[in-house]
């Protein structure tokens, strides 16, 4: 398969990116890992005239903490995120959602702000930016601003980045101690990408009452959300088996769930509920330690 | 000079000679070859499921840099229907026909209308690949999109859309096999009966390599030579010259070079090397076409889709009384090569399976569909037949609450030597099929498995274990037997063997390689029969130029027909060595014995020439027997006397998540029984490739129309789901072996087993971890995460 003719830039910098961008407008796409939108070249449902690669732009990668926060530059690759020891001690449900994506090949290649502003509505990490809180920092410009994850998506493939922006980072503000994250995962068969996916972030205090939550939903639906009936149902409760099932039930609301080949609307709804369950559980039990 | 060895090489595991070819990227495919000149072929598919042309508009494309020329169908004057190479006809002779196969055109490039998703009906040659594809995409289709029906059960109901008018009612042909008067009787008779729909769904065969094409004419010499991802160069080569472009064999020469897989869909002959090499004489120029992955989904044919009704009778004790069959077979929008063959001749002749069955009969509806064109792939046809005997079969066992094995034990065929006569036309050539279900109940251990499973249970885990004791009829076959059943081919084999001067040897097969090993089997077989060192023997395949003829490789053929005769070569090189040997040794050629690479006087060690020195003679004939000819070659036809009937029984062990219905496979255990072995660490592989597949048309494959819009849904590979590797066990494979007296190799066959005795082991488990919740059956494979949460939801709300 081969995609249309398109031009190629490999510019040097992010003022250079911004530039280009702004220059060529809609004609324009950027190239991160290429995992996404080079197959759409190939199946010429892309056809970008111009395609800005930024892999020659020094700065957009790497893992880093900053003031308690994680720091993730948009080039880091999701192999890069499973394997950094930072990430595996301080926030293991990130390095954890990593490790499920797609196959090692893909993992080499595929970015985390590819991911995060392609907004697949199957991709897994967006379901673990909404549960630990995710800000994605943009750079257009007029300089750099900061948009919150229950922002961020918009809709099918749609983000709150503009056309003229880059995305240039990502921050996880630290939680708490006695946190604990868990991503969970029904993959497609073919694709490998998530049929459904939850995200369950939760804190618990010394008595084991849950005192803060971040679930978020993938797959399902046109976008990833954020699952705030599940969250409302463990926040303040101690999380025994009961209070998780019962909260998880609604972790298909408001979630416009769509039908295909994997299932209906109904086996997604009940696959919402149950990695929901799932994932909460194994939260929980990493919260405990 | 050749060196002499007496390694015994049949029966060995020497790892396979063309990997390290194929594994340091130095395979050379179609798509490898760089010709001066070359134009790139790109066709203008349909986009709609079924349209009627009004006018194909070129205009725009054509102002394309790069364009060559453009040709739609009216271009192609002179130019016949693909053929299709099986006629089920009752004028023919044909056995069990009902109604005449409607034999509809299939031209090339369409010009009246667009029959399914993907249907060529016009062709861009440019300079480049690129100017090619984006050529393509600005020719205008004029058309009148019309309805389409896609579903194998609706083809034929009233009203569906027609769409060939030399088919109405989308109905291809009706034929029947076995006797539907004994099997209502034993019907009548029966204490039980079984009814159950069984659908076989579509599937891909989704070959490594994408089919692909060089077409090469030279004005000079009004040659033509094709490069084509084949399984079979001459009957390419006969196909198109005989039927399609009506141009001199002799002038013709097809290559398949190194080809990557086939799974029996590059066996056919295809719109796109016609119009390549119609191109290609047309531009005086040479032609390439390389398929994309999405162009295969579309138009590699596909295999399977039955829809079948099966029905089985037994008596009280669990005899199997009567067996009853309807099934309706999707050949898709046209006849491809050997469409009508499957679902007839190798599906019907195969119900009998294993089993003593009082009385059998199944008809057969071939239907006309809006869909991609479907015939053999991988089993094709017998993984049909074992699907619907092994489930039916377990099916019975449900229904008389018998365990499943103590059923199909209790109506084994026994051992037997000499043929066994099937209910069903056929008759096996020698098989024990209760040997090979003990050798697998003992390395399985069934006692322990129904142990663990009663735990699992009781913990509320859903284990289940799923039989599967299959039959298989391989190396196709006796020339008279198919031509009488309808094939427009015969199907022998042929093999040269050349021996050089300094004695190393150069085989020419009709057999080809696109992943079976023969450069590897071939030469071990070689070497072993004439003990000399396998390096010094190469295995030629592939090309019409350098090989007699050939049938080519499908159906588990190879080794029993192309290697047979391979031996009937050797033998005779043997017997003209022997008057050679005699000569030198001053002796006479009946005390000549032939024995580790040397030619000997028997009784008398030390009195001896080697193979080499005898090869040697044979093309310096100084000192040589009066009349004999010099050189040392030899060639053979080999036409079998029946098919070879490979058996075995395989178990599946799976568990079933009751939340999600998601299915894994635990274990999985083979005995196989192929007859003689020339290499198994290849044959393992075979059966591990075919269980592979097996496991992948129970659980994950299948490729899905969109009724509505005719589009195929999963025309990819991120939505059409092939087996991964981390989604299977590691098999457990053992065999017993039962020669077959057909050859004298004893080799039965090997490539298909595995995906004929995999999907009804898969479902069958399946079924057994749902029986505790009220789960009998499953009719629409594959059984996908949602439809076994389904089955498991209806029958405890039930
Ligand atoms: C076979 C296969 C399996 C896969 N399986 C999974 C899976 O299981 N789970 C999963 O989540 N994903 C999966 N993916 C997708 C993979 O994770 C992609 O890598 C990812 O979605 C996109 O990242 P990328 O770096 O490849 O982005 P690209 O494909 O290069 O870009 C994607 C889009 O994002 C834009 N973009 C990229 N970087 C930036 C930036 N810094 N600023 C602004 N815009 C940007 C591009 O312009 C483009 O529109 C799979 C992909 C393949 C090919």
């Amino acid at each position: 398969m081969y995609p249309a003719a398109f031009e190629y830039h490999a510019p040097a910098s992010i003022q250079e990116t911004l530039g280009l961008l702004g220059r060529l407008g809609d004609d324009a796409k950027l190239l991160a890992g290429g995992h996404s939108l080079v197959p759409m070249m190939k199946l010429r449902l892309a056809r970008p005239k111009h395609v800005i690669d930024l892999r020659k732009v020094p700065g957009l990668a790497g893992v880093r903490e900053e003031g308690g926060s994680i720091v993730i530059g948009a080039m880091t690759t999701h192999w890069q995120v499973e394997s950094s020891p930072l990430l595996c001690e301080k926030c293991p449900i990130l390095s954890d959602t990593a490790s499920v994506i797609g196959d090692p090949q893909v993992r080499n290649l595929g970015t985390i702000g590819g991911s995060l502003a392609h907004a697949d509505p199957a991709a897994d990490i967006p379901a673990t930016a909404i549960a630990l809180g995710a800000e994605f920092v943009c750079e257009g410009p007029k300089g750099r601003r900061t948009v919150k994850v229950d922002e961020w998506f918009q809709g099918l493939m749609q983000t709150a980045l503009h056309e003229d922006e880059i995305l240039v980072e990502i921050r996880f503000p630290a939680w708490p101690a006695g946190s604990g994250g868990a991503y969970m995962k029904f993959p497609h068969p073919a694709s490998r990408f998530a049929v459904v996916g939850v995200a369950a972030m939760v804190t618990l205090d010394g008595k084991g009452a849950c005192t803060k939550a971040g679930v978020g939903v993938t797959g399902a639906g046109t976008k990833a959300v954020r699952a705030k009936g599940v969250e409302a149902g463990i926040v303040g409760k101690t999380l025994d088996q009961a209070t998780i099932e019962g909260a998880a039930q609604n972790a298909a609301d408001g979630v416009d769930v769509q039908a295909d080949l994997q299932g209906s609307v109904e086996y997604k709804q009940h696959l919402c509920r149950v990695f929901a369950r799932r994932a909460i559980e194994a939260a929980v039990k990493r919260a405990r330690g | 000079m050749a060196t002499v060895t007496d390694e015994r090489l049949f029966g060995k595991s020497i790892k396979r000679r063309e990997d390290p070819r194929f594994i340091t990227g130095q395979g050379r495919y179609v798509d490898d070859l760089k010709l001066p000149g070359m134009t790139y072929a790109a066709f203008v598919r349909s986009p709609n499921a079924h349209a009627r042309i009004r006018r194909i508009d070129t205009a725009e494309a054509a102002r394309h840099p790069g364009v060559v020329a453009i040709f739609t169908g009216q271009d192609m004057t002179g130019v016949n229907s693909l053929p299709c190479g099986w006629d089920l006809r009752k004028e023919k002779g044909v056995p069990g026909v009902i109604q005449d196969l409607a034999i509809v055109p299939h031209m090339p490039l369409s010009t009246d209308a667009a029959r399914h998703v993907g249907d060529p009906v016009a062709v861009i040659i440019a300079d480049s690949q690129d100017a090619a594809l984006d050529a393509a995409e600005k020719v205008r289709l004029d058309w009148e999109v019309l309805a389409a029906v896609t579903a194998t059960d609706k083809a034929a109901a009233p009203g569906a859309p027609v769409i060939h008018a030399g088919a109405p009612g989308n109905v291809a042909f009706q034929w029947e096999i076995g006797d539907a008067a004994a099997t209502d009787a034993a019907f009548e008779q029966a204490a039980v009966t079984v009814k159950k729909r069984i659908v076989n769904q579509r599937l891909v065969a989704n070959a490594m390599e994408p089919r692909a094409c060089v077409a090469r004419y030279e004005d000079a010499t009004g040659e033509l030579t094709l490069w084509v991802t084949s399984q079979n160069p001459h009957v390419h080569r006969l196909l198109m010259c005989a039927f399609v472009l009506g141009i001199p064999e002799h002038k013709v020469r097809v290559i398949a070079p190194d080809v990557g897989g086939g799974f029996g869909s590059k066996i056919f002959l295809y719109s796109e090397e016609v119009v390549c090499s119609w191109v290609s004489r047309r531009l005086k120029r040479p032609v390439r076409w390389t398929s994309t992955r999405h162009e295969a989904y579309l138009t590699d044919a596909h295999g399977r889709d039955h829809v079948t009704d099966a029905e089985l009778a037994l008596s009280k004790d669990g005899k199997m009384l009567g067996l009853r069959v309807r099934t309706t077979a999707n050949l898709g929008a046209y006849l491809s090569t050997f469409a009508p063959a499957v679902p007839t001749f190798l599906y019907g002749t195969l119900l009998n399976g294993v089993y003593e069955i009082g009385a059998i009969h199944c008809h057969v509806s071939g239907v006309f569909t809006n869909t991609t064109a479907v015939d053999a792939y991988r089993g094709a046809g017998r993984p049909e037949a074992c699907y619907v005997l092994e489930r039916i079969v377990e099916a019975g066992a449900l229904a008389l609450r018998m365990d499943p094995i103590e059923l199909r034990k209790k109506n084994f065929i026994p051992k037997f030597s000499g043929a066994h006569q099937t209910l069903v036309a056929v008759a096996y050539d020698s098989g024990d099929y209760p040997a090979a279900t003990d050798k697998l109940l003992r390395i399985f251990d069934y006692k322990a498995f129904r142990a663990e499973q009663e735990a699992a249970r009781k913990q509320g885990r859903l284990l289940g274990v799923g039989f599967s004791t299959y039959i298989e009829a391989c190396s196709i076959a006796p020339s008279k037997v198919v031509g009488a059943l309808g094939a427009g081919a015969g199907l022998y084999e042929s093999a040269k063997v050349r021996v050089h001067p300094t004695g190393t040897v150069t085989v020419f097969t009709g057999s080809h390689s696109h992943g079976q090993g023969h450069e590897t089997t071939f030469a071990q077989l070689v070497a072993h029969e004439l003990g000399i060192p396998i390096e010094q023997v190469e295995i030629v395949h592939g090309d019409t130029g350098s090989i007699a003829f050939g049938m080519g490789t499908y159906g588990s053929r190879s080794g029993s027909v192309g290697g047979t005769a391979i031996l009937m070569s050797l033998n005779k090189i043997k017997d003209k060595g022997r008057q050679i040997a005699a000569h030198l040794l001053e002796a006479s050629p009946k005390d000549i014995e032939y024995s580790k690479g040397q030619f000997q006087v028997r009784g008398v060690p030390g009195k001896a020439v080697p193979f080499g020195a005898v090869a040697l003679t044979a093309y310096v004939p100084h000192n040589y027997p009066e009349g004999l000819e010099p050189g040392l070659e030899e060639t053979s036809f080999y036409d079998p006397s029946n098919f070879c009937f490979p058996f075995g029984a395989h178990a599946c062990v799976v568990e079933v998540d009751r939340e999600t219905g998601l299915v894994k496979v635990l274990r999985y255990v083979a005995v196989d029984d192929v007859g003689n072995v020339i290499n198994p660490m290849i044959v393992d592989g075979m059966v591990h490739g075919g269980i592979a597949q097996g496991v992948g048309q129970a659980l994950w494959e299948g490729a899905v129309y969109d009724e509505r819009s005719g589009q195929l849904v999963t025309g990819t590979m991120t939505e059409y789901a092939l087996p991964k590797a981390d989604q299977l066990p590691m098999y457990e494979t053992d065999r017993t072996v039962t020669p077959t007296p057909v050859n004298p190799l004893g080799v039965k066959g090997a490539g298909e087993t595995g995906t004929i005795a995999a999907t009804p082991a898969v479902v069958n488990a399946v079924v057994d971890a749902l029986v505790p919740l009220g789960v009998d059956h499953f009719e629409t494979m594959p059984l996908t995460p949602e439809r076994v949460w389904n089955a498991i939801r209806r029958a405890t709300t039930r």
